[in-house]
This record gives C-alpha cells, structure tokens and sequence, in this order.
C-alpha cells in the first residue's frame, strides 16, 4: 500500500451520524437566478476517528457501529473487511456468504424504513406515514412487516437489529443454528412478494421530470449486485482498490459542516441506489429485473426522484438473496477465522443502503489502531445533493416558499442521506430580490 | 395496548435527539406491531426521525436520546425540560454520555484536531455528558441500544401513572434464567454480566461472547472487584480498561476502570479549504 506525501494529508472523514441530525438549506435568488444553495448539517461531532485511536483493532466493528444506529451492520462489514485486509485474512466462503445474509437483513430495514416511514408520504402529500396509513393501511402494513422480516434476519444472524452483537473480526462468534436460520425462509417469501407489491405501488406515483448528469460510484463484484464488497468503481469507466479510492477520495472541512465534503480525482460522484443500479443492474436477479422492466426503469436512472423505485427493486434483490443464501445455509465449520494483528494499513469498502462505506485503518503490531479513516455515504453525495437541490430551486421558482421546501426536502430524502434529517430536514431561507 | 386505548384525551408524546447515532429512536420505530396502534392512543407531537408535522408543546411524555456535546444542545435541553411533563432518556448516550464520552479523558482539542482541519468552526463542548447533568431526569432506559419491549413498558407506565417494571439485577441472572453457562467461571472468558444491568437478555453470553457491558452498571456495581478478578484470569489492565471503557465509559460505577485508557492520538493531516468561520 503506498501513499503519495501529497495523498497522505487527506486522512479523516467523518461518521455518518454528523449527518443524521437537523440541518438547514440556505437559497439565494437574484433577478431570477440562484446565486447560492447551501446545505448546512451541524449534527454535534462525535470523533469517531479519534477516539478510535488506540483502541484494539478487534474492537473496530462495535465501536464504529454507534456511528449509525440504522445501519449498523455496514459499519460492522466495511470495518472487519478494512482489519482483515490489513492483517492478511480472507474468511472462508461460509462466513462470508453469513455476512451476506445480515446486510441483505440491513437492506431490507433500512430500505422498507426509507420507502414507506420517510419517503413514500413526500409522493403522497402525507407530513408522515402515521398520516399515510389512515388513507392507506394496507401499503403501509406491507412496510411495517417487510421491516419486521430484515430485523428478523438482523436478530437471528447477528443477535439483535440495532447494533447487532454476533459480528467479529473474522467472522462470528457463534454460527447460528442450521433451523433457525432455515425458518426465515418462509417470510423471506412473503417478504419477496411484498417487495414486488412495493415495487408496482412505487412506480405508480407521480414524479416530477428531471434528469440529471450524475457521475455514479458502486462496487464492482464480479457475478453479484455488489454488498459486502468489491472494487470501487465510476460510470466513465474507472475502478479502484479500497487504497487507491481512499487516496483519491479527498475531503474538505466547509464552515457550514460538521460532515466533510468528498471528491473523487477532483469532481463530486453520487453513491447509493442510484448508481448501484446503474453500474450493476445487470447482475440483479431475473425478478429483480423484471420487476425494474415492469416499473419502467431504464438503465441508467437519472432522475433522482426516481430513487423511491430503484429502492424497491433493490428490495425484490436483497429479499431474493437473503432467500437464496438461506435455502443454502449449512453452518460454517467454524464461525470465525483466527486474525493476527500486524503493523499495517488495511481498507474495507462495502455498500451501505445508501451507499458507499469506506473504512481505513493503520495498526501496529501489537493490534493497536493508530490511525482511523471512515468516509460515510452521505458525506460523499452531499455535493451531488447540493447540485439535486440547485436544479430543484431553478426549476421550482413558481412554487411558493412552502411548497419549495416541501419540494426541496424531498430532493434530499431522495438520497436517504439518513434519518433524522430525511425525515425532517430543511429550515429553508429564500432571499428573493 | 388496553392501558392506552382507555385513554380518555390523548396524551402528547415528543422525541427529541441530541449527540447520538439514532439507534434507540429507531427501536420506537421498530415496534412495528405496535407502531400505528401507539400512535393512535398518544398524538405524536414532535419526532423528526418519523414526521414533518410538529406541534408546539407542553408535551406530556418526552423521549430524549443523545448527549449534552454542545454549547447549543445545553441550552436546547432546559427548553425541552420546561416543556415537559415528564422526561424520560433512552440509552447510553443520554444516561451516561455514550461512546463519544471517550473524549472526556482526552486533553482538551485533541479529538477535534484529528478529524476536523478547521476546529474553529466546530460548536463543541470539550466533555460529552448525560441529560441529568442538565436537568431533572424522571426515568432513565438503559441500552447501547435500548430494548424495545422495555421501550414499550415504560411509555405504557408513565401513561398509566405508574412506575415501569424494569428489572434491576444484572445480566449474571438474565444468564440464569436462560441457563446459558458462565463464561467467566467456566472458561474465564472476561464478561462484565455480573456488574451489568439487565435488559438485553443476556445475548453476548448466549453466542460464547463475554458481555461488554452495553447497558451500563447496576447500581451496586462491584467493579474494581470484578476488575481485579479480570486482571487475575490474564487480562491486562488496558484491555480491562478498554472493555469498561466503551458505551458507558463515564457512567458511574464504570468510569473508575475505564480511565486507565490511555488515550494518544495521532496528529490531524486533512486538507481544507480555506473558507473562515461565519
């Protein structure tokens, strides 16, 4: 692994939870034009990247799993993936297909929670899904059980949904039991169909006609819809090791921010459903496929209001993977693969439901971390949401200041950027002269 | 749920997050099976995680979850006390500062200067302290994260006008009662069971794992005793301190043993961009 003097001066990033918390969108407009938009996020700092320091490295999962109590489990698999990596480990096939089986578990919570709580009543003219569930309770009992199904297999692989307590460097503690884990297969069905059920809801609601030029990093994981791993990589064509993208992904501290800015050699990039779906559509299922044809999703989707479906599809895929994982299941000979520590620096990308999660870690050899990188989602597309945003004010100037901010609001939970902001974000400020 | 649906006027119910990772807001959120028939029987007046609608107080029941990290958040606290009937915190964070609290044994800037290049523009208190440092406190749930049956069993007491049944032993007995062996006695796994509160049903022990103390002491914690008899098994004293160290680590009755930690951190290279503070 080699750092350029120049690439060594970009080290730390911050933990999604800076994100989460309220935030403010400031627009100006003179004689027509927007002259600023400006997302501002003052989520209180929490330093992960610092107090991580010093810690053992075996103890990376459970601590930068508090960064997001939504998705833990990525926290947990880009962490283990980043140690092991810097210890020289590659976990068997059976652990590595377990791992699977949790985030496609975090997939389906986190992706039900986004698509019925938070995203669902913006389509809907509903302030929550509470309000939602009067005029339709059948779709939103739909999401409270597909939710109810991923917290299932959150709890039978990993112990418990929120911050589960099975993961470890190297693989688990313990293998779960072979009938435990074959009972989630009949909700996994119903939950499958429930997925194709969401997914034509999704695509019968109105949307407003944007396109927009992203340039979209996903993993790239030769044969799967990339989750627990793979090879960064962009929509013109270039991939990356975990290194080289932690030494090209750089991030900027803004006065206006308590979460960094990133760019990518240069230029601002969009991560999450929306770029997995373009780059890696083509490895979804046969239902997943169908069901995106059905919606009447092209490859790529670029209209980011149009995330509500790729979400949904993406249901339909982790749905049929955790089935198809399950259906296979044989406990693995053993739950965890010894890892040594020794001085290093490790990476670990995986895909976050919304989006990309990079860890980096430098330990020595006694396993003590001695540097700590953790580059979130959110902080990388929150220039792109700034962009969404800009081209939301400019074609929304009609609109009154109300129904800007609604419309405002809904372009950022269109990235799920996460859920205390997604669900309650903007206190806008117009200038108008 | 009948304890609610006798209720005569709904009560009003408000969320509130300061420092935190949202995980115990999500557990009100993963009662999906209650979900809708709560929020028939209290008005949920003000939860940003959930609505966009939000209704001025006084609120009868306030869930608060985070740490006091900022100058802002101690004063934005006190206003949700003086609109509050009642107060109740949920999880690590709000009972004892949470994982964030590790800063407080550091020297002063040192943890803002490894992940921000520019500390200045950062609105941030040098401790991360619990609500109750704040202001009067009238129930605390324990958890990194909270259990959501407790999560129920509470917001059905205080609006029934009764104490919640929450169990106070610790986890050793959680472990009894599932017969799940003692790690520490058996095989001297190190397990902070016997000095932590219940509630989680003891879910480390059952998979082979050592409890890592998530929520928090009880309030007889004996745990310079039971740091003693860690040491005694092998453990060193800095992998001693770092499994008292962790959510919890200022809470009382943990944060004698978590402060052997020593904390050294590397210095801050971030680029930035030159931008001054507004």
């Amino acid at each position: 692994m080699t750092h350029g003097a120049r690439n060594n001066r970009t080290i730390s990033a911050v933990g999604i939870a800076r994100v989460e918390g309220e935030g403010s969108l400031r627009v100006r407009v003179r004689d027509g034009l927007v002259e600023e938009v400006a997302l501002d996020i003052f989520e209180p700092p929490r330093y992960f990247e610092a107090l991580l320091v010093g810690r053992h490295f075996t103890e990376a999962p459970d601590i930068t799993a508090r960064i997001c109590g939504i998705c833990p489990v990525a926290y947990q698999m880009s962490a283990c993936l980043a140690m092991e990596d810097a210890c020289g480990v590659v976990v068997d096939e059976e652990i590595t297909a377990l791992r699977r089986l949790l985030y496609c578990g975090e997939w389906i919570q986190s992706h039900a929670l986004h698509i019925y709580l938070l995203h669902a009543p913006d389509f809907l003219g509903c302030l929550d899904a509470v309000e939602l569930a009067e005029l339709d309770p059948v779709s939103v009992t739909r999401g409270l059980d597909l939710k109810r199904t991923g917290n299932l297999v959150m709890q039978t692989v990993g112990g418990r949904a929120v911050h589960p307590v099975n993961v470890r460097v190297g693989g688990f503690y313990r293998s779960p039991e072979l009938s435990s884990i074959r009972a989630l297969a009949d909700p996994l069905r119903r939950a499958r169909d429930a997925a194709l059920a969401t997914v034509e809801w999704v695509a019968g609601f109105e949307f407003p006609d944007v396109t927009n030029d992203y340039r979209f990093v996903a993993l790239d994981q030769p044969g799967h819809y990339a989750i627990d791993g793979g090879r960064p990589t962009t929509s013109d064509g270039r991939t990356y090791s975990g290194a080289q993208f932690a030494d090209r992904a750089v991030e900027e501290h803004v006065a206006r921010s308590t979460a960094l800015h990133a760019t990518l050699d240069g230029q601002h990039y969009l991560t999450g459903p929306l770029a997995r779906f373009a780059l890696n559509a083509s490895r979804l299922p046969q239902v997943a496929r169908e069901a995106a044809t059905a919606a009447g999703l092209a490859v790529p989707c670029r209209n980011p209001f149009q995330s509500i479906v790729v979400r949904a599809v993406e249901l339909v895929f982790a749905c049929d993977e955790a089935l198809r994982l399950v259906e296979r299941y044989e406990p693995p000979r053993r739950a965890a693969v010894e890892v040594l520590a020794r001085a290093s620096t490790g990476t670990g990308t995986t895909e976050a439901p919304r989006g990309l999660l990079l860890h980096q870690y430098d330990i020595d050899e006694d396993g003590v971390i001695r540097r700590a990188r953790i580059m979130p989602p959110t902080s990388q597309n929150q220039l792109t949401i700034e962009d969404d945003l800009r081209h939301v004010v400019e074609g929304g100037l009609s609109l009154d200041d109300a129904e800007l901010q609604w419309r405002c609001e809904q372009a950022v939970r269109n990235h799920d950027p996460c859920i205390s902001c997604a669900a309650h974000f903007l206190d806008l400020t117009v200038e108008r002269s | 749920m009948s304890e609610l649906a006798l209720a005569t006027k709904r009560p009003t119910l408000a969320v509130w997050k300061f420092a935190s990772c949202d995980g115990c807001q999500l557990s009100l959120l993963d009662c999906e099976d209650e979900l809708l028939v709560l929020a028939r029987a209290v008005r949920i007046a003000h939860f940003t995680e959930m609505s966009r609608a939000s209704v001025d107080g006084p609120y009868d029941i306030s869930l608060v979850e985070g740490s006091i990290t900022t100058a802002q958040d101690a004063v934005r606290i006190r206003e949700v006390r003086a609109n509050s009937r009642y107060l109740v915190t949920i999880g690590a964070c709000a009972a004892a500062g949470g994982v964030q609290a590790l800063r407080n044994f550091a020297a002063p800037g040192e943890f803002a200067g490894v992940v921000y290049a520019h500390p200045e523009y950062l609105d941030s208190l040098e401790d991360s302290t619990p609500i109750s440092s704040h202001v009067t406190v009238d129930y605390e749930l324990h958890g990194c994260p909270i259990d959501r049956g407790q999560l129920l069993e509470v917001l059905l007491a205080f609006l029934a006008g009764r104490r919640p049944v929450i169990a106070s032993h610790s986890v050793c007995q959680e472990c009894k009662a599932r017969a799940t062996t003692c790690l520490l006695v058996a095989r001297g796994v190190p397990c902070l069971g016997p000095v932590t509160r219940a509630g989680c049903g003891a879910l480390c022990p059952s998979i082979d794992r050592g409890c890592f103390g998530c929520f928090g002491p009880t309030e007889d914690a004996h745990s310079a005793a039971l740091a003693r008899r860690l040491e005694d098994l092998g453990a060193s004293k800095l992998s001693v301190a770092r499994l008292f160290g962790t959510y919890n680590t200022a809470a009382p009755g943990f944060v004698e043993q978590a402060q052997g930690q020593r904390v050294t951190v590397a210095s801050p290279s971030i680029r930035s961009r030159e931008e001054p503070p507004r």
